[in-house]
């Protein structure tokens, strides 16, 4: 229990793959003027993060991390190189499947989410996530942890942005400074903010 | 080979004019991540430079056998190919350097600038053009590294490239470190600041009312 507790406040809070970590900016900022779209975007982050960290984790265990494969006879292989690629051909077509998926049998649900899904194969924050998967060699168990969490935590700051970011429109701010100058101020604020929570 | 206007347009303009960060909001994340120093910074611009260069030579050379429905997963590949390169690169001549830079090398494969020049230019345009199109826009983005780069290191450990400019304090000199620099939100505000000083001084980019 402590320890899922651990990886919940590492995931949402400490280590926030967006304020934190700075992952996923270019759709952090661009898809951070509405609200709406803010919630739909990190719902349709957290549904890949938590299916794609755990695939990547058993594709890496099990066929590219060194010495994987000496089942077959290979003990000394190391095809760990191959990460990137085999990662994000992982995401692109668990993406594509999961909006064929929601576009047969949850259509309306493929509505809400449908625009946001193609824009997440491109999102470093889902990429990200893999990578330090790999990075901090997390078992199984802890990679589903750590995508559902992580995702949250990426969710949760792009929601709060968008909220401020929708006050803001109504703000007296210097001209040159008006959408992305004070989206990227706001998005420093904010950071900052979740600074605090590292001393937990 | 004789350059055309063209080319040399295309090779300029991202380099202030049309700038693929503080302009087009590109490949924020990894300026944001790897500026704390100038040598991240640096290594970072000729990675991305290398990658977005040659990733758009070789989707320009083989954009008339692409069928379009694929054509992004064939992008993907190409990118994936010279990222791993450059990585393994990295790792072998600078393995301290690879540690500092951590994830950032394998996310150029989603740095949007790389994708978004191999989708908005190769796919349509000549090798040669294409090659100097990622050229600049590499440098383009470099720039900017470096600019927040000289900043954050400058304020935040008192050196440039790790040579000591401000005696630091705990070293016997006087400089109190700023914080603040090394950390996330000063990135954040020292992009915000050179979009704001951008805008101010080129007031087409301005948002319409």
């Amino acid at each position: 229990m402590e320890h899922i507790l651990s990886m919940f406040v590492q995931g949402v809070f400490t280590q926030n793959l967006a304020l934190s970590l700075f992952l996923g900016m270019c759709t952090f900022l661009a898809v951070s003027k509405k609200v709406s779209s803010a919630i739909g975007l990190g719902i349709a982050v957290i549904v890949v993060q938590t299916i794609t960290i755990p695939v990547n984790n058993l594709l890496y265990n099990f066929v590219l991390r060194e010495g994987a494969l000496s089942w077959l006879g290979l003990p000394n292989l190391d095809l760990s190189f191959l990460s990137f690629i085999t990662f994000i051909g992982v995401i692109a077509a668990i993406v594509q499947i999961l909006e064929m998926t929601l576009d047969r049998f949850f259509p309306p649900l493929y509505n809400a989410l449908g625009v946001f899904l193609p824009l997440i194969t491109v999102n470093c924050a889902i990429m990200g996530g893999s990578l330090f998967m790999q990075q901090r060699d997390y078992n199984f168990g802890d990679s589903c942890l750590y995508g559902l969490f992580s995702g949250l935590g990426w969710a949760f700051a792009i929601a709060v942005l968008a909220g401020i970011r929708e006050k803001l429109e109504y703000a007296h701010s210097p001209k040159g400074l008006r959408g992305l100058g004070v989206a990227f101020m706001t998005a420093g604020l904010l950071a900052m903010a979740f600074m605090t929570f590292s001393g937990m | 080979m004789e350059l055309t206007q063209n080319d040399k347009k295309s090779f300029l303009e991202p380099l202030f004019k049309n700038n693929p960060v503080f302009v087009q909001i590109l490949g924020i994340c990894s300026a944001l991540a790897v500026t704390t120093s100038m040598k991240t910074a640096i290594t970072m611009t000729l990675a991305v430079t290398f990658v977005t260069a040659f990733s758009n030579v070789g989707v320009s050379l083989i954009r008339k056998f692409i069928p379009g429905s694929i054509r992004m997963i064939v992008e993907m590949t190409i990118i994936a190919a010279l990222v791993i390169l450059v990585d393994q690169l990295i790792k072998a001549f600078s393995y301290d350097l690879s540690k500092q830079l951590s994830v950032y090398v394998g996310l150029i494969i989603t740095n949007c600038i790389v994708m978004g020049r191999a989708e908005a230019f190769a796919i349509k345009n000549a090798p040669t053009g294409s090659f100097l199109d990622g050229l600049g826009n590499g440098l383009g983005y470099g720039c900017v590294l470096l600019i927040v780069a000289f900043f954050r290191e400058l304020f935040g450990f008192g050196k440039i490239f790790g040579f000591v400019v401000f005696k630091t304090v705990q070293n016997g000199g006087w400089y109190v470190p700023n914080g603040l620099m090394v950390t996330a939100p000063a990135a954040f505000f020292l992009i915000g600041a050179i979009i704001w000083i951008a805008k101010t001084f080129n007031k087409s980019l301005q948002d319409a009312e």
